[in-house]
């Protein structure tokens, strides 16, 4: 059984004028230990999703179907009282603003031994103690001295160690990372990262990166999934997925970026933008900016094909693996 | 992605605006009730059934007439009749002009001071902002009232009772509309302080466009919003202090009243037993300023830059 | 040093630095029984010398607070220098007023980063259009006007039949394509571009790119073009300068640089880069953080997470010296030959 397994999640958000769906019917399992990445444009619904694991989705917003299943167990269903025993105890999050997690007014340590003893019965000394074995691990110099000092003492790329730090804090088995280092520059981006990495593998904790640099996913995470308009359309083994998309727009993605042109010449773009959700074309989501769009593609939302070790819901593919395969038995 | 342009009315009926206003039962009815005022007021010559500022059409023998439904009543005087024997419906009619005349000439006159040094001290900041924003300070920590006090003191002073009557309606609207000012400009340069870091400013800089053009046609039609919810309920508020003023007797004449200065009027007769006489004008003006700041709350809720977005 | 004739905009010596503490009764402090006037400011340039050739795309490149959006906002005028002068085709701009400035305004042109607040939000986009093009142009008549406007929508691909929508109606990339019109419109020669595609989705970025270079082909333009991501810069520039505390570190043609970087910060900012590749990531790790531009380090300001920073380097301030590889590096152990 993997440790987390989303099925057919449904999510809305209920505005004049009927519900938007943000979310249309998304599964995918996480393992123990595993690192996969969430890849997809704003408006994806790539946070929307990482929300809804936690049963964090804020009115109007609503789960309309579908299950959340933590070591078998259905977050989508569970009472807010049991959800927090969940959330930041064994399921930690990660943010893109650190100022979003830490509260300016408390210190550094205050909110870390407040952040154990809202889910063990420990003395508070004890609760320091684990506060100061987690900021060394975040390797943050004189961890004793920033147990004392306020969030704006920090810089940006010492806050997001703070914040990983807090998320290591009760050992949960998985950390949702949204976007965590989008705000930071290059080179802290990197050290974030490299910690980031290195603490999941030591700690055998499971990591559900979302981001939208292909990048830092093909670096970090051994699976991945590509949201487009509420859907995932592409989902499998990283390595495979970036070394050869299926999907149109998994490969246009690849391709628009800068470092896959010919320097000064023109990059490869995928024409139009996502849909808003409020118009989301039928069938394939994609379909008015795909070059490979059929009729079929415009009335039916094709389903999951398997290539290698991934899966792509793609007309096109689904065609050309059936073309294969007739010429393999032609063949033999 | 093909859709014809929308026109101005049908951007409107898409608008947020008009759906919150929709939705909004309070909303509605206050506007309603405010528009049946506004109309009764504006038409007040044809819809009054005597007109209270010709002296012939009043009979003194008239006076103290209780209303409709009373024992003594006139069936010629819906609302009854003052202590000077005007029909005090007509009255109430022309008073409602007058009060909302005042209401609306002050707020323009403060908008149009406090906009234009609110946009100077927002956007040149540095000595002009400190310099106007000292002079508003100053002008705050005088109460309205009490400037207005004084002022209409030296004014009726000078000028005598008789020409006082004749210009007490455009010195209620200057004396409101300069001491309350200060409101609006501090909204103003609020709002031009968080516009003018917007890129679009710098990109009319860029442009080359002058500090006039960028102030007046760039970052003051963004600054509209939250002037007009002020701007809305500054409208009762100067109704109010005109009715106080004109209750202290240093408003409106008898002889042309507002309805401050027809409570005050009647507020003499009321241990007599002529109680409609304050009453009425009263509950209109209540009502009045009821709605006004009604709507000025839903306008806040609305304009609410935050929910606007969603 | 290349001929001075095809220099288009020249850099020479600038300067910003903002002051921190307000007027006079706030710079005084009571202090250990005496008063002490203290003044603090941010040292956002530090003596910056540049010169954009004509026809190229001179991208500045560096991390958050290294200066590199002070340098565009004060060669566009938007900030007025501490020191310094900024010389366009050999005429000194940056003490113009008044009129004189007015050719400038349109011969240089600036593109914002946040395609959401850099259109009037009040504003049409045929107005916004407009507007630029008659002030430039006051003795245009009406068909002249709508037909430039019509000329620069079409050549930014949107479609010149929304010209009476708002801004907001658009998704971030056309407002982006809107922004570059309003540029366009006055027929730049000069175009400076803050961070013009940091704010958009990878998929859009690469339309805005195109399309830059699409104008600058067909237009004749030149870009000073300022980024923090290093792989558009690869991609895009001609020439590359790194910043970093306010000053320029290295300036060399875009493939000497990425192939050769010679100062030890274009090294880590190089590293930093996630490439897709799926081996582990070899970042080379800088000592501690980047100082405040308050109180700047003496020497050479990179001198406290240099690995290779010796006595020298913490009291004297390297200069741009030209190496033999063609590049210009201000490092002293480049310069010594110990790197």
């Amino acid at each position: 059984m993997p440790l987390l397994e989303v099925k057919n999640l449904d999510v809305r958000f209920a505005v004049r004028g009927g519900d938007l769906k943000a979310l249309r019917g998304i599964s995918f399992t996480l393992d123990k230990g595993e690192r996969l990445g969430l890849v997809g444009e704003s408006g994806a619904g790539k946070s929307v999703a990482a929300f809804s694991i936690l049963n964090l989705i804020a009115r109007p917003g609503y789960i309309a179907g579908g299950q959340i299943l933590f070591e078998g167990k259905d977050l989508a269903a569970m009472s807010e009282r049991e959800l927090r025993k969940i959330r930041g105890n064994r399921i930690a999050m990660i943010f893109q603003d650190p100022m979003m997690t830490l509260n300016p007014v408390l210190t550094i340590g205050t909110q870390m031994v407040e952040a154990i003893l809202a889910h063990r019965k420990i003395s508070k000394k004890a609760a320091r103690e684990i506060a100061l074995e987690k900021l060394r691990k975040v390797y943050i110099p004189s961890p004793e001295k920033r147990l004392d000092q306020y969030p704006h003492e920090l810089s940006g790329g010492m806050r997001q160690r703070v914040i990983i730090a807090i998320a290591l804090l009760l050992d949960p088995e998985i950390i949702i990372a949204d976007e965590p280092t989008t705000a930071l520059d290059v080179t802290i981006q990197a050290e974030i990262m490299d910690l980031l990495l290195e603490l999941c593998e030591q700690e055998n904790v499971a990591l559900m990166l979302i981001t939208h640099d292909l990048g830092v996913v093909s670096q970090v995470t051994q699976r991945m999934l590509v949201m487009y308009s509420g859907r995932i359309i592409e989902q499998g083994s990283t390595k495979e997925i970036i070394n050869d998309a299926q999907h149109p727009y998994t490969q246009g993605l690849i391709n628009a970026l800068p470092q896959m042109g010919e320097p000064g010449g023109r990059l490869f773009q995928i024409p139009g933008s996502m849909p808003s959700l409020k118009n989301v074309p039928t069938g394939c989501p994609f379909n008015p900016r795909c070059k490979f769009a059929t009729e079929q593609c415009k009335r039916e939302m094709p389903q999951y094909v398997r290539s290698g070790n991934v899966d792509v819901a793609c007309y096109e593919v689904s065609n050309l693996i059936e073309q294969e395969k007739r010429m393999q038995e032609a063949e033999s | 992605m093909t859709t014809a342009t929308l026109s101005r009315w049908d951007r409107f009926r898409d608008s947020f605006f008009w759906y919150s206003f929709k939705r909004d039962k309070v909303a509605i009815a206050s506007f309603l009730v405010l528009m049946l005022m506004v109309f009764a007021a504006v038409f007040a010559p044809l819809l009054a059934p005597t007109d209270p500022y010709d002296l012939t059409q009043i009979d003194i023998m008239n006076s103290e007439l209780p209303p409709v439904g009373l024992s003594g009543s006139d069936a010629a005087f819906p609302l009854g009749t003052d202590a000077q024997g005007r029909d005090l419906l007509s009255t109430i009619l022309y008073g409602t002009r007058v009060s909302l005349m005042i209401g609306f000439g002050a707020v323009v006159l403060q908008a149009a001071l406090g906009i234009l040094f609110g946009l100077l001290a927002g956007y040149l900041g540095g000595r002009v902002d400190a310099i106007l924003m000292r002079i508003a300070d100053v002008q705050l920590s005088f109460s309205t009232l009490m400037v207005a006090i004084i002022v209409g003191a030296v004014v009726k002073a000078t000028f005598g009772s008789l020409m006082f009557g004749e210009i007490a309606i455009y010195m209620l609207i200057f004396i409101i509309g300069v001491s309350e000012w200060p409101q609006i400009a501090r909204t103003v340069r609020a709002s031009v302080l968080a516009e003018k870091k917007k890129e679009y400013v710098d990109a009319a800089k860029v442009m080359g466009f002058g500090t006039p053009r960028i102030m007046f046609r760039h970052i003051l039609p963004n600054t509209l919003s939250p002037i007009f919810v002020i701007a809305t309920v500054q409208i009762a508020n100067a109704i109010i202090s005109e009715a106080a003023l004109s209750f202290l007797g240093l408003g409106m004449p008898e002889t042309q009243p507002s309805l401050g200065s027809l409570i005050k009027s009647g507020f003499d007769y009321i241990q007599s037993g002529s109680w409609w006489i304050t009453l009425i004008p009263g509950l209109v003006l209540v009502v009045l300023v009821l709605v006004i700041n009604l709507l000025g709350d839903w306008l806040r809720d609305v304009m609410n830059p935050r929910l606007y977005k969603g | 040093m290349t001929s001075q004739s095809s220099t288009l905009v020249n850099i020479q010596g600038l300067e910003k630095k903002f002051d921190l503490t307000g007027g006079l009764l706030e710079q005084i402090t009571f202090k250990n029984g005496k008063f002490q006037r203290r003044q603090e400011a941010v040292h956002a340039i530090n003596g910056v010398d540049l010169q954009v050739q004509k026809g190229e795309a001179l991208c500045v490149v560096g991390e958050s607070g290294c200066g590199k959006s002070t340098v565009a906002r004060t060669v566009m005028g938007l900030l007025s220098p501490t020191a310094g002068e900024i010389h366009y085709d050999g005429q000194r701009i940056d003490n113009l007023s008044g009129d004189a400035v007015l050719p400038y305004r349109r011969k240089m042109q600036m593109i914002f980063q946040n395609p959401y607040a850099s259109l009037n939000p009040r504003m049409t986009i045929q107005k916004t259009l407009e507007e630029p093009i008659r002030f430039h142009h006051p003795e245009w008549s009406e068909l002249e006007v709508r037909d430039k406007v019509h000329e620069v929508m079409h050549s930014v691909g949107i479609n010149p039949d929304w010209g009476a929508r708002f801004g907001h109606e658009f998704s971030g990339g056309q407002r982006q394509r809107i922004a570059i019109a309003r540029a366009l419109a006055v027929d730049p020669e000069f175009i400076v571009a803050d961070e013009p595609i940091s704010a958009l989705d990878v998929s859009i970025q690469a339309q805005v790119l195109n399309l830059l270079m699409d104008a600058q082909e067909s237009r004749n333009l030149t870009y000073l073009f300022i980024t923090h991501d290093l792989a558009v810069v690869e991609h895009f520039g001609t020439r590359v300068a790194v910043m970093y505390l306010g000053r320029v570190c290295e300036l060399a043609d875009t493939k000497t640089l990425f192939s050769t970087p010679r100062h030890p910060y274009t090294q880590a900012l190089l590293s930093a880069i996630p490439k897709l590749e799926d081996d582990r990531p070899n970042h080379i790790r800088l000592q501690g953080e980047v100082p405040t531009p308050v109180n700047l380090p003496s020497g050479c300001v990179f001198h406290g997470r240099c690995p290779y920073a010796n006595e020298r380097c913490k009291q004297e301030i390297p200069q741009l010296i030209a190496t033999d590889g063609g590049a210009q590096v201000a490092c002293h152990a480049v310069e010594e030959g110990r790197l």
